[in-house]
């Protein structure tokens, strides 16, 4: 297969649509076709690096999984359940604003709820609040941020008066201690692990603590690791500046000068003795008097922390109490010092700025004062700003799952996957009257429920700007045109605005003088210079910057006000004066609150959830490529050695993971990163690819059927980090596994396909796997693999199985004559294994193209990997159908995949390491020469140091 | 091996007078065996209609198709007769047997007493009674003459059409095709080998041979042999009218049990001479029958390993040993045509009440369908891989459960005891 290189006629600077890192990307297209992503040197998030999924940006926007994932036209479902049918733009913007101005004549304005996403752009982001507070006059505008960044909002704003993360990335490089917290960086922020990589390595008395419940590979790297007990934080960060103050490492000058309530504080404190503290959180008593002192005086300290304080039923408590320390220290607002929260979507912080959430107002007000709402509604031109508080999140689909909700529409966001407590988000999105998504992909969960399909654009394909973690904004700018119809979202908004003007005139009446349209905006530039207006004077001043000053000086970190220069503001509070009513920073005297639903006998164990290195949120996006499920392959519970043992388990064995809302049937797989009692779930593993059918026929949906909708008091946000569950073994005899390499333009398709027929059987998983190779699309005979794994109690009726195994094996192409079968019909076992000579030079023969097993499924253990693997097969002959689950022969497979951009294998490796020698950093070099393991997007090597530690060096070697 | 002759002692009581009919396989494995347990029992003299000694009648095939020499194919030469003090008369057929003087006559006259008389006088090709089935050129291929002329036909003839697709003809007609023949196999049946293959691996069958260049006319009914000029055979006629060109044909549409002589000397006979489980005639316990000539429980076989079978219980009743008995025998085939590998036993067609495994592999052009009923093996079709054909042969035999291996069955019973390991 050679690999046609199209020149690059054309390339583009714009910005990674994945994390909040915010790294910058160069974009090369050829004839409005994007074919190549490479970081850009110049970016100041990244300097040039992309992670793994940044690396693999472009082959998302390839032409085949365009056509196949891409929703591409306006789609209309005359009723619930049917085939949603092709509509033209403008019928379906007229039945959108007829539809919602409808209901809000009808049931009035907070009968509404419009649901976003901290992936759309800052224009977006304000276009949408705007029409909805406003115009429509409603504050129920939440996004998915509410599931992401909430807490980390409270928590700042509590304490520091201000939604505003002080430090920035340079700060890696200064600190002496890294406090890593809730946060997997090494695979949620991987081109920021790669910093602090750096850093660790130019300063070797840079400490590294890391708390987590589970043993990551963020954990690994640590000096010093604490595995806290879920939920357990506030009782930590009480601990750590009980001992602070114990051992005088507070800034005593510091809190008088710039602080105010820590007495209140220092009374909670007082009870969290490093004793009480150490078993609270369930680590030894040495390593959190080590942790504080670290903290405290081997300065400067900076702390990190992610989705495991947010997502908490104490979020902001969390994020509050970490701050605590910061600020008792005095480690804020200097190099290499400050509570730094690491963004989990790519322009969160944007969203924010605008908003664009249920208790926001523009520019970091709040809906909760009059005065800002003022503020807004004297910079919109309408007579106000409604006071009442919208709904957030987990609320408004409980509102519209109640039926108070009539119309709902979703953006750019997938709640069918990733919010918690799915039957009630099912329940609601069945319950509303009528249902917009707004999507890029035409393939999440949600989409199966909308009324009305409307085509956005994605990455690519955008123009504005977002805000990344260290609070700067960069471009995003259009590569190539928008598939197919789509429409930018800005645009959609816009539009719907006008019509709803129309519609609702009495509204339009009401507008201040001069204003004839809030909507007036003919390009991202004029709603951004809008949105650039609101912030005047405000904590995230930028009337300095410019769409041209970001064009020549590049991406800038607000604050950056008139007159301000030409570049942004580094960290924020150097002088000790926060944006609060006095100027001094709040102590949060907050108490320890156990996570809301305590693990108990009938459901014994801690779920948690989180990231994939090498996927996103509801995988829309990096699901369509196989060689990111190189990584982690299929959905799988973690659990621990011990808890394996007690439950009777052995790895692939499928278990019931049950909890008060729902349940999921899922594989068990033994997890050195649990400890006992916890079990984790990728939060990517929503009913796109994990599900089936429960006893009583109903639908499972994902990970999240397992997840509460409880929620922090304050931020509302819902705590995805901890359900308690029961896990027990499920025998579900009737086992199918099918797989197949099939051309890169029909893959996707066909997973659809599979999947939609698959899920009415008790267990169901369907995945893509491969190696998209450089990406070129042009490949006509590029191939990308599908996995599928069924599972039910007893084989189905002799005549659904026959058809069943017939389509399965149509659509996975194992029904041509060169197909190898094994059939014993009365013990519903089938095998077909369809082989194919490549007939390319000496040494090729015959590979493994597809192969279907019904009844006993055994042998995939072995038979996966000579597929997956490409390994010649003639050898085997007839042995490729046997059932035993040890290999015949001299099978050997290439083992776990480690390294994603250059294809390296967990056994490569071990060989390789017994030759290296010298010093973990030496033998990573080595191996680095050797293998290239490790050397373009560098996210595989927390997990190469971690084999580097785990194997000796051969005696000749030392 | 067999036991050395021992020049008979003076002392000894004169010996009995063993007369068999037929040189062939089954008569000549009788006396061997017989040899090997009673060397000094008996006096025996073979008759024998051909004029060769004992040779192996299914390696014809390898003969005809240039593979091996008639000289290749002998099993007992002329000298072995000799060294067992055997009288051997080849090319003598008998016609007459005095059952009440215990007397054999030959067509030359030459007669010989017996006390024990064997009959293997094997089977006769069927001809089908169609006009023209005595014209030159239309041969059965049954013995070293046929195989001859078939031979000689190929030298100078261009066309042959086979009758019959079955293990014979196929044969033959795959003999005939190396030896530059355009050949057709007409065939009655729905496919090939009936008898031995289901549909499927018939299918398997009839490709690669196709590919060798045979043709065939399936559920063919032969109406006619049509001659030229000179009384030769041009062309074969089928009932739909077809006319296929032949300058040879080959009646391979099944053989008879020759039963001429056993019927004008009054033994009982039904497709074959009538024998008990010690093969004794019915008629006449002085007179034994073993192999293609034998009605045996209602079966006739006309393959080697029951004759074998049959020849040791016997031989071992000629002994006077009494003990041995034959309840029949699970019979299995070969197809002796180099590179087509297929063997069947048993109930491989699967009737009512019974399971199959299947499995393919078109790549390797391999087919094995496993028959079980009631847990256990009861029959067998393979194609292309019969490596495990005599252990499934051993199984269907056994009839013990297979329950425990069934998973791993069609992958050999050692895979199976490999997995149990």
């Amino acid at each position: 297969m050679s690999i046609p290189i199209h020149p690059v006629s054309q390339q583009t600077r714009s910005t990674c649509p994945y994390c909040g890192t915010g790294c910058g990307v160069l974009i090369g297209s050829v004839g409005g076709q994007i074919v190549s992503v490479q970081g850009d040197p110049e970016h100041p998030a990244n300097f040039g690096r992309l992670c793994t999924k940044g690396s693999t940006l472009h082959l998302t926007a390839a032409a085949s999984v365009t056509q196949q994932t891409r929703l591409l036209r306006p789609l209309h479902r005359a009723q619930r359940g049917g085939e949603a049918q092709p509509i033209a733009w403008d019928a379906a913007m007229a039945m959108a604003a007829e539809r919602f101005a409808d209901v809000i004549r009808r049931h009035g304005p907070q009968a509404v709820g419009f649901y976003g996403s901290g992936q759309l752009l800052t224009e977006d982001y304000y276009v949408l609040n705007k029409l909805v507070k406003g115009l429509v006059g409603t504050n129920n505008l939440d996004t998915n941020s509410r599931l992401c960044m909430s807490s980390a909002v409270a928590g700042y704003k509590a304490t520091l008066g201000s939604d505003a993360p002080p430090a920035c990335y340079e700060d890696f490089d200064h600190a002496e201690t890294l406090f890593i917290v809730g946060a997997n960086t090494a695979w949620a922020h991987p081109i920021l692990f790669r910093r602090i990589e750096d850093a660790r390595a130019a300063r070797p008395s840079q400490k590294l603590i890391v708390a987590d419940p589970r043993r990551t590979e963020t954990a690994d790297m640590a000096d010093l690791y604490l595995p806290i007990r879920p939920g357990s934080d506030v009782a930590l960060f009480h601990g750590l500046l009980h001992i602070m103050l114990a051992e005088n490492l507070v800034d005593h000058g510091y809190i008088a000068r710039h602080t105010q309530g820590f007495e209140a504080l220092q009374a909670v404190v007082a009870a969290h003795t490093p004793a009480a503290v150490a078993e609270t959180c369930g680590i030894p008593v040495a390593d959190l008097l080590q942790a504080a002192r670290w903290m405290g005086g081997h300065t400067p300290t900076l702390s990190l922390y992610c989705q495991g304080l947010n997502q908490s039923s104490r979020g902001t408590d969390k994020n509050a109490a970490l701050i605590n320390l910061h600020l008792a220290t005095g480690q804020i607002g200097k190099p290499g010092a400050g509570p730094f929260s690491l963004t989990g979507q790519p322009n969160a912080m944007g969203g924010r700025e605008v908003g664009g959430m249920a208790n926001l107002l523009s520019a970091h007000r709040d809906l909760g004062n009059a005065q800002h709402r003022e503020e807004v509604a004297a910079l919109w031109g309408v007579p106000e700003v409604p006071a009442q508080p919208g709904l957030t999140a987990v609320e408004m689909f409980e509102a519209a799952a109640r039926g108070e909700l009539k119309a709902l529409w979703i953006a750019c966001t997938n709640p069918a996957q990733s919010m918690p407590d799915q039957a009630t988000v099912r329940r609601a999105l069945e319950r509303a009257e009528f249902v917009v998504v707004q999507e890029a992909f035409a393939t999440t969960a949600t989409c199966d429920y909308a009324d009305l399909l409307l085509p956005a654009t994605t990455w690519g394909e955008k123009d504005g700007t977002v805000t990344n973690s260290e609070r700067r904004i960069s471009r995003v700018r259009p590569a190539v045109p928008p598939a197919g119809e789509a429409r930018h979202d800005w645009a959609i908004f816009t539009e719907l605005g006008r019509r709803l003007e129309a519609l609702l005139p009495e509204r339009v009446a009401a507008y201040r003088p001069g204003v004839g349209t809030l909507f007036p905006y003919a390009a991202p530039e004029s709603v951004w210079l809008e949105h650039r207006e609101s912030t005047r004077g405000r904590d995230l001043d930028i009337t300095g910057l410019s769409y041209a000053l970001l064009d020549t000086a590049g991406p800038q970190q607000w604050p950056l006000p008139e007159g301000g220069g030409s570049h942004g503001q580094q960290r924020l509070y150097a002088d000790g004066r926060f944006p609060t009513a006095d100027g001094r920073a709040k102590f949060a005297a907050v108490a320890f609150v156990p996570p809301k639903e305590a693990a108990d006998a009938e459901y014994p164990f801690s779920l948690n959830t989180g990231r994939l290195r090498d996927q996103w949120h509801g995988m829309s996006r990096t699901g369509t490529l196989g060689r990111l499920f190189g990584h982690v392959s299929e959905p799988a519970v973690d659990v621990h050695p011990d808890d394996m043992q007690r439950l009777g388990l052995t790895d692939g064995d499928l278990v019931r993971v049950r909890s008060r809302r729902g349940e999921v049937l899922i594989p068990a797989l033994t997890s050195g990163a649990q400890m006992p009692g916890q079990v984790h779930i990728a939060m990517h593993w929503g009913s796109e690819f994990l599900s089936g059918r429960d006893a009583g026929g109903e639908r499972l949906q994902g990970v999240n059927a397992l997840t509460q909708p409880a929620f922090c008091p304050t931020s509302k946000q819902p705590e995805l980090k901890h359900a308690a569950v029961a896990i027990e073994p499920v025998a579900l005899p009737w086992q199918l596994v099918a797989m197949a390499w099939l051309p890169a333009g029909k893959a996707l398709v066909v997973r659809e396909a599979v999947a939609a027929l698959a899920r009415d059987f008790a267990f169901f998983s369907c995945v893509p796997f491969g190696d998209e190779g450089s990406g070129d699309d042009g490949s006509a005979d590029r191939q990308v693999g599908v996995l599928l794994r069924m599972a039910s109690a007893k084989a189905p009726e002799a005549e659904r199985i026959a058809p069943l195994i017939a389509q399965l094996e149509g659509w996975f192409g194992v029904q041509a004559s060169d197909t190898l079968r094994y059939d014993d019909a009365a013990r519903h076992q089938h095998r077909a294994m369809r082989v194919a000579g490549t007939g390319e030079g000496e040494g090729e023969g015959e590979r493994l193209q597809a192969f279907l097993m019904v009844g006993q499924v055994a042998s995939q253990a072995w038979v996966r990997p000579l597929l997956q693997e490409r390994q010649p097969v003639q050898a085997l002959g007839t042995r490729l159908l046997s059932p035993s689950a040890q290999p015949p022969g001299d099978v050997v497979s290439r083992g776990k995949q480690v390294c994603t951009c250059f294809n390296v294998s967990e056994p490569q490796i071990m060989a390789f390491l017994p030759q290296c020698s010298g010093t973990e950093g030496e033998r990573l070099g080595q191996l680095q020469g050797a293998l290239k393991c490790g050397t373009n997007c560098g996210s595989c090597v927390p997990a190469l140091r971690k084999l580097i530690r785990e194997t000796p060096m051969a005696i000749e070697a030392l | 091996m067999h036991a050395p002759k021992k020049e008979p002692a003076m002392s000894t009581p004169p010996r009995k007078q063993l007369v068999v009919i037929g040189n062939g396989m089954a008569g000549i494995r009788t006396v061997e065996e017989l040899l090997k347990i009673a060397p000094d029992l008996y006096d025996i003299t073979v008759f024998g209609a051909e004029p060769h000694p004992n040779y192996n009648r299914i390696m014809l095939s390898p003969v005809l198709a240039g593979e091996q020499t008639v000289d290749d194919i002998v099993l007992n030469p002329v000298d072995w007769y000799a060294a067992h003090g055997i009288t051997l008369h080849m090319g003598k057929p008998v016609t007459a047997v005095n059952r009440r003087q215990r007397i054999v006559t030959a067509a030359d006259g030459t007669q010989a007493p017996y006390d024990r008389l064997l009959l293997a006088t094997g089977s006769q090709p069927f001809v089908l009674p169609v006009p023209g089935h005595d014209l030159q050129g239309v041969v059965t291929y049954r013995d070293i003459a046929d195989t001859n002329a078939m031979i000689e036909a190929a030298r100078t003839h261009r066309h042959a059409v086979v009758i019959g697709g079955g293990l014979l003809g196929l044969e033959a007609a795959n003999g005939l095709a190396l030896r530059g023949m355009a050949v057709t196999v007409v065939h009655l049946g729905d496919w090939l080998l009936e008898r031995q293959l289901d549909r499927e691996s018939a299918g398997l069958l009839q490709a690669e041979l196709g590919a060798r260049g045979l043709r065939f006319a399936l559920s063919a009914h032969t109406a006619a042999c049509l001659a030229d000029a000179e009384g030769r055979v041009r062309a074969v006629q089928l009932k739909d009218g077809t006319e296929i060109p032949a300058d040879l044909v080959v009646m391979a549409a099944g053989v008879r049990p020759d039963v001429r002589l056993a019927t004008a000397i009054g033994l009982q006979c039904n497709r074959g001479v009538l024998v008990s489980d010690t093969l004794q005639t019915l008629t006449d316990p002085r007179i034994y029958a073993v192999g293609e000539c034998a009605n045996h429980r209602g079966m006739a076989y006309g393959l080697v390993a029951p004759l074998y079978e049959q020849a040791a219980v016997c031989a071992n009743h000629l002994a006077d040993f009494g003990i041995g008995r034959y309840v029949g025998s699970q019979v299995s085939t070969k197809l002796k045509v180099t590179g087509i590998d297929l063997f069947s036993a048993g109930d491989f067609m699967g009737a009512d009440g019974t399971e199959a495994i299947v499995l393919r592999d078109p790549v390797r052009g391999i087919y094995k369908k496993l028959v079980l009923k009631n847990g256990a093996l009861v029959g067998a079709c393979l194609y292309g891989d019969i490596h495990d054909g005599s252990a499934y042969f051993e199984l269907i035999r056994s009839g013990a459960s297979v329950a425990a291996q069934r998973d791993t069955l069609a992958f050999g019973p050692q895979a199976a005891t490999a997995l149990a390991a």
